[in-house]
């Protein structure tokens, strides 16, 4: 297993994946062979349905193909048990969902500092970290809020503070501008394009908004649960 | 993720829900507070029954015609003084061996009237049981063999009757016949929940001739160590057989009345634990119960932790913890309520509760394992959840 900076950030080849749903199959990815260069910039697009949630899944190790190999940062996933998968995602990606998916209850501040509790980080760093995160996506003003507190747009800046405070190399974003108006997916976009440039994380989204979708450098049309265009290929 | 990471997690989601939590550890409050009273309750009357008959005096051996079983009817008595003394010259030594003849009666003095326990019996009496004077002398031989209608009074009944008076030396009517008292004896307290200083001794021939009988009801013998206990009461009981062929005599010493009833009492204790237990379960079934509803309200947050890279055993452990504080919080605070409950039945009740530390510590043991035993099933399932569709839940 050999994990470095030359390997690409994502390396899928020929991914399926068949559900079963009351005995009738149904094949959300049919075959789809993917590479996303880490600190690359690309943008999912394709009709409801057409499994790009389901690539998402699979590209963040929530879910296991049912055929094809996938490597994240070098690494094989088929190979690895559930422990070390959930290692991987807590250290190698982050998430960004449409409906946020905060923990109601708890502070923004205690939100992001979520991934590092499953890292064994001691409290006083975890916060500090936090706090930092969420400077950076600027929120340093609203640590102790809590998400009934804040506006949609602001609650996904505290998503993706906690998609960012594990420094993970690759950000999966699935539809993250969906819940929010236009000013605030705006501002979302612009903080995902600066983390890309100056972090040097990969981002991977998917949207149904094409002037989001032109943000990317890349677009990946999928259609049936197969890769009908993609506008550029990884070095 | 660390331990203490976990236990503050599992605290904070019961904090969150704190009426629920409450309501859910009220169940394991219930039982743990029945076991803790019960169980206190069921020790105190062993052991003050145990004390009691301990109290009677050491190495005595109690005859009784007929078979001393638990729950048997009394047989009539076929035993008399010639008996008694025909066990004298058994066992050797008259003075080891004494006799008791009881009877209710009314005692009277001037208008005081009270209703004691009078029983006939002998100059051996005090050398064989527990029986300490406060005034005057015991009953004497001499009593006994001129029928002598003398009378030595327990404590409380002297009280009764003369008040601060010395009743030595004075009269008492005893079921309308004069007597003169000899003696008082000191407190001893009761035994079985008969107060034993409401007693009257008399001699046991004056009692015969007062009752109309010429039998006993009972004789005891008095071992002088305990290694002589066993072979004695064979002896005595071979003795009384030979005597009268065919019939059944009964010999118990302090320690099988000790076996018999601390296993009676013991087997109560069981059973009212084991009823306190079965509270105690339902409220194990009531934690399980509210897991279940918890992992499937919180469905998304699992899915969203194993998202940030939660372990299934992180996520077992979480719900785990928290199964366990419900009923070990439930249990501390059952366990106070219960030591609190007993202390007030007993300074507020005759009932003599005893708090045991080995029921503390049970008490608290199985409300841990309560909440590890119905909390696995909820647990395990939330530790399972695919993550994929426990994010897509609504
Ligand atoms: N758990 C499941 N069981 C059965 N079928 C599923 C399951 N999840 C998804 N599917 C099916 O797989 C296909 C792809 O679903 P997916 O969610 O990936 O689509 P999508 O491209 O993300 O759509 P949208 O743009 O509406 O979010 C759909 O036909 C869907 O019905
Ligand atoms: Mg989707």
């Amino acid at each position: 297993m050999t994990s470095g900076e030359r390997a690409p950030a994502i390396e899928a080849v020929d991914l399926t994946r068949r559900y079963q749903l009351e005995g009738v199959a149904v094949d959300a990815l049919r075959g789809v062979s993917l590479r996303i260069g880490q600190g690359e910039f690309a943008a999912i697009v394709g009709p409801s349905g057409s499994g790009k949630s389901t690539l998402m899944h699979l590209l963040g190790c929530l879910d296991r193909p049912t055929s094809g190999v996938l490597r994240v940062n070098g690494v094989e996933m088929s190979g690895l048990s559930e422990s070390r998968l959930a290692e991987l995602r807590n250290r190698t990606i982050g998430f960004v969902f449409q409906s946020f998916h905060l923990l109601a209850r708890t502070t923004a501040l205690d939100n992001v500092a979520l991934p590092l509790v499953y890292r064994g980080v001691g409290r006083s760093e975890r916060r500090a970290r936090a706090a930092a995160a969420l400077e950076a996506v600027g929120l340093g003003h609203r640590l102790e809020h809590r998400p009934s507190q804040m506006s949609g747009g602001e609650q996904q800046r505290v998503a993706i503070a906690r998609a960012l405070v594990g420094e993970p190399k690759v950000l999966l974003a699935d539809e993250p501008t969906g819940n929010l108006d236009t000013r605030n997916g705006a501002e979302v976009m612009a903080i995902l394009d600066r983390l890309n440039a100056d972090g040097g994380v990969a981002v991977v989204l998917v949207t149904h908004d094409q002037e989001i979708a032109a943000c990317a450098r890349r677009q990946i049309h999928v259609r049936d649960g197969l890769i009908e265009l993609d506008t550029g290929s990884a070095r | 993720m660390r331990g203490r990471e976990a236990f503050a997690m599992a605290l904070e989601a019961l904090r969150v829900n704190r009426l629920r939590s409450t309501l859910t550890m009220l169940g394991v409050i219930i039982g743990v507070l029945a076991v803790v009273v019960l169980v206190s309750v069921g020790t105190g009357a062993k052991d003050a029954v145990e004390e009691q008959i301990s109290g009677l005096g050491t190495n005595i051996i109690l005859v009784v015609p007929g078979q001393l079983t638990v729950g048997a009817a009394p047989t009539q008595s076929r035993l008399s003084l010639a008996d008694v003394a025909y066990l004298r010259r058994v066992v050797g030594d008259p003075a080891k061996v004494t006799v008791s003849l009881q009877s209710g009666e009314t005692v009277r003095v001037g208008r005081t009237e009270a209703f004691v326990t009078v029983i006939g019996t002998d100059q051996s009496l005090t050398g064989i049981f527990e029986r300490p004077l406060a005034k005057g002398r015991p009953l004497s031989e001499t009593d006994v063999d001129t029928r002598r209608r003398v009378a030595v009074l327990g404590a409380e009944v002297a009280t009764r009757m003369f008040g601060d008076v010395d009743p030595v030396g004075r009269q008492v009517s005893i079921a309308g016949a004069r007597f003169r008292v000899v003696g008082v004896y000191a407190t001893i307290g009761q035994t079985f929940g008969l107060s034993r200083d409401q007693e009257v001794h008399v001699p046991v021939t004056t009692a015969q001739r007062m009752l109309g009988v010429d039998r006993v009801n009972g004789l005891a013998v008095g071992a002088s160590g305990p290694d002589e206990i066993e072979p004695l009461q064979r002896k005595v009981v071979d003795a009384l057989t030979a005597r009268y062929p065919g019939e059944k005599f009964s010999a118990v010493t302090q320690t099988q009345l000790l076996g018999t009833i601390g296993s009676v009492l013991g087997m109560l204790t069981g059973v009212l634990a084991a009823i306190a237990g079965i509270s105690l379960l339902v409220g194990g079934v009531g934690v399980s119960n509210i897991m279940l509803v918890s992992v499937r309200e919180r469905t998304r947050e699992i899915g969203l932790r194993k998202a940030l890279g939660a372990r299934q055993r992180d996520v077992l452990a979480q719900f785990l913890i928290e199964a366990v504080l419900l009923t070990t919080i439930g249990g501390v605070i059952g366990i106070v309520l219960g030591v609190g409950g007993a202390l007030a039945i007993r300074s507020f009740t005759e009932v003599p509760a005893t708090i045991t530390w080995w029921s503390i510590a049970l008490a608290f043991g199985v409300s841990a394992a309560v909440g590890v035993f119905f909390g696995v099933a909820p647990a395990r399932r939330a530790g399972r959840l695919d993550p994929v569709i426990a994010l897509r839940a609504e």
